[in-house]
């Protein structure tokens, strides 16, 4: 176990240097915020004045080596949008983003793997059919127009939700509602494939003859040896909402990762860009190694 | 176009083998219905351009916002007019070009780039295998809204440069799934007998390893041609993707999005054009996963129930 994850930080610690080195690199080629953060009619005192206080004239490679040495010592840098430490900015989006992810998922998994087995234990029919058509409908909507049709029905003709923000339960609702569609309509047809393998097999037939009631057949012997597939998928989901559902979070004015990500990226804020980064990085490592846990947990004859 | 490319592929094999596929897509209507459907879509995106390209952009500032289902204007405003007075239903159709071209190249881009550096990393034993799983991790982890920054400033914003960001991003889909199904394959029987009989490298991946994953490439390549979409429309809607005046079907939805309240038409109707594309591609990658796959093909030969 030790040996496996050891190997497995290695690995994304590699590939993680490699992505800080090649962000801060490529980010700076977009161009000197200067011209973003001064008045126009600035003159140029002013400007050369703003890029020596922010390091932007040193040689890229000295800005670089100066980034590393304050890595080193867990200094991240100050965020150039709103003069505070860029960690301390990034952690508090991602404490909004992780909320998110959590409701989202927690939701999606429970009604995907209820309606996916339903749908499983009667191949072909009208549930099935039902369950999967309306499932490939919502993988296939795009998230930004979902979200502003469910702004214009819910919030500006209705008056039953907030438009965006965040503050009450309500504010939620829409967010959650519209992040559930894709990865719900993804799970829910991997857990109906899974769950059609593991009904056809011989110890499922067994403990039908056996007369064994059906719900327990499904939650019981079929759900678990069916999880295998659904937790990897499961994974995947999370991790792209981890990593900042940008369009939602931006539709709705959600503070989180995705919309602090796309606002640092226009307005060249390169310190939270790449405290992003890692933090992301870390996050999906995380949760990674919580889904090998759960393959062990599942299946016994899986060992690290 | 995939079902396009599909057809032409399977018919100079055998006589017969495409009324044989026809057959097959019968048996699913969905998936019947999703090949017509994208047909006609390939048909605007092709034609449509040449037909359609003036109605497209010319105003009419009387018709501005004009509400849908009305013929006051014409046959084209059928579908309402935009803020300037554009008919929607002539750039719906035009836009359809770009949106499809776009998908299309960084596609088959990225489809043979990384099925390519799959087959290497799945067949060397090398630590060039090892290099190009890491660098696919990283251009996994990098965000595609920086690299579509950083290829919007440094190029010209330009269709060309959103295929390469786009292409970019999709590599590491192919390059996982061709290395594991070489993985696979490599060690069984028939390839160990090429390796015996003495036949070179490229022969054994070229004869032996590459008609096996096929089948997978191409079902992945459909769906994710639908993923790809929606990934550029995701871009053009904040700003980061095409630019106008050229347009596809996610610029219009986010032009439209300040009209909202008023004129829903605006963002509507090139939505559903993405969602009907959309989904229709999902349909025919689910025909195909069974169609190419030789152990379940039966479900659609013998007709009737063919689900699961």
């Amino acid at each position: 176990m030790r040996s496996f994850l050891g190997k497995r930080a290695i690995a994304s610690g590699v590939s993680l240097l490699g992505l800080i080195v090649l962000v801060f690199f490529l980010s700076r080629l977009t161009g000197d915020p200067t011209n973003l953060y001064l008045p126009l009619d600035a003159s140029t005192e002013a400007r050369e004045q703003f890029r020596e206080m922010h390091g932007f004239n040193d040689p890229l490679i000295v800005q670089f080596g100066r980034y590393v040495a304050d890595l080193a010592q867990l200094n991240f840098g100050q965020s150039l949008r709103q003069a505070r430490p860029a960690m301390e900015v990034v952690i508090e989006a991602f404490g909004w983003t992780l909320c998110l992810a959590a409701v989202t998922m927690t939701i999606v998994t429970v009604s995907a793997i209820v309606i996916g087995s339903l749908a499983a234990f009667r191949v072909g029919g009208i549930f099935d059919r039902m369950a999967t058509f309306f499932s490939l409908v919502g993988a296939s909507a795009p998230d930004f127009w979902l979200a502003i049709v469910a702004i214009v029905i819910f919030a500006v003709n209705l008056h039953w939700l907030p438009t965006s923000g965040t503050g009450s339960v309500a504010h939620w609702i829409l967010p959650v509602s519209v992040l559930f569609i894709r990865p719900f309509g993804l799970i829910l047809q991997v857990v109906r494939g899974s769950m059609i393998n593991v009904l056809s097999s011989a110890y499922v037939k067994t403990a039908r003859a056996k007369g064994v009631r059906s719900r327990s057949i499904i939650f019981v012997h079929g759900l678990r040896n069916a999880m295998l597939p659904v937790i990897t998928v499961i994974g995947d989901q999370a991790a792209s909402i981890l990593n900042g559902a940008v369009v939602v979070e931006t539709v709705f004015g959600f503070p989180g990762i995705g919309k602090l990500m796309i606002d640092s990226i226009l307005l060249r804020d390169f310190t939270v860009v790449l405290a992003v980064i890692m933090v992301s990085a870390l996050a999906i490592f995380i949760m990674n190694l919580l889904i090998d846990l759960a393959y062990a947990m599942l299946d016994p004859r899986i060992r690290y | 176009m995939t079902d396009a490319r599909i057809l032409t592929e399977e018919t100079p094999k055998r006589s017969g083998a495409f009324s044989r596929w026809l057959s097959m897509l019968w048996a699913d209507k969905f998936a019947f219905f999703a090949a017509i459907f994208l047909l006609i879509v390939l048909l605007c995106a092709i034609l449509g351009p040449y037909f359609l390209g003036d109605a497209a952009n010319k105003m009419n500032l009387r018709g501005r916002n004009a509400a849908p289902f009305h013929l006051r204007h014409g046959i084209m405003y059928v579908l309402g007019a935009d803020a300037l007075g554009r008919p929607l239903l002539a750039r719906v159709i035009v836009a359809a070009q770009n949106t499809i071209l776009v998908a299309a190249a960084a596609v088959c881009a990225s489809a043979l780039l990384g099925s390519a550096l799959g087959l290497v990393a799945g067949y060397s034993r090398r630590s060039a295998a090892q290099w190009i799983m890491r660098l696919g991790d990283v251009i996994m982890s990098f965000p595609s809204l920086l690299l579509a920054v950083i290829v919007l400033y440094m190029l010209e914003p330009s269709v060309a440069n959103i295929v390469l960001v786009l292409a970019i991003t999709r590599i590491p889909i192919y390059l996982r799934t061709s290395r594991a199904e070489t993985l696979e394959i490599r060690e069984r029987m028939f390839v160990q007998a090429a390796k015996v009989m003495g036949a070179s490298n490229t022969r054994i991946i070229f004869r032996h390893i590459l008609p096996v994953m096929l089948p997978t490439l191409v079902t992945i390549a459909t769906l994710d041609f639908a993923f790809v979409m929606l990934a550029e429309s995701s871009l053009s809607f904040l700003g980061l993707g095409i630019q106008a005046p050229e347009i596809t079907w996610g610029l219009m939805v986010s032009q439209g999005r300040p009209y909202l309240t008023n004129a829903w038409w605006l963002s509507f109707w090139p939505g559903l054009a993405i969602i009907l594309t959309t989904l229709s591609l999902n349909l025919l990658s689910n025909w195909m996963r069974i169609a190419l796959d030789p152990t379940q093909r039966w479900r659609l030969e013998m007709g009737g129930r063919k689900n699961g």
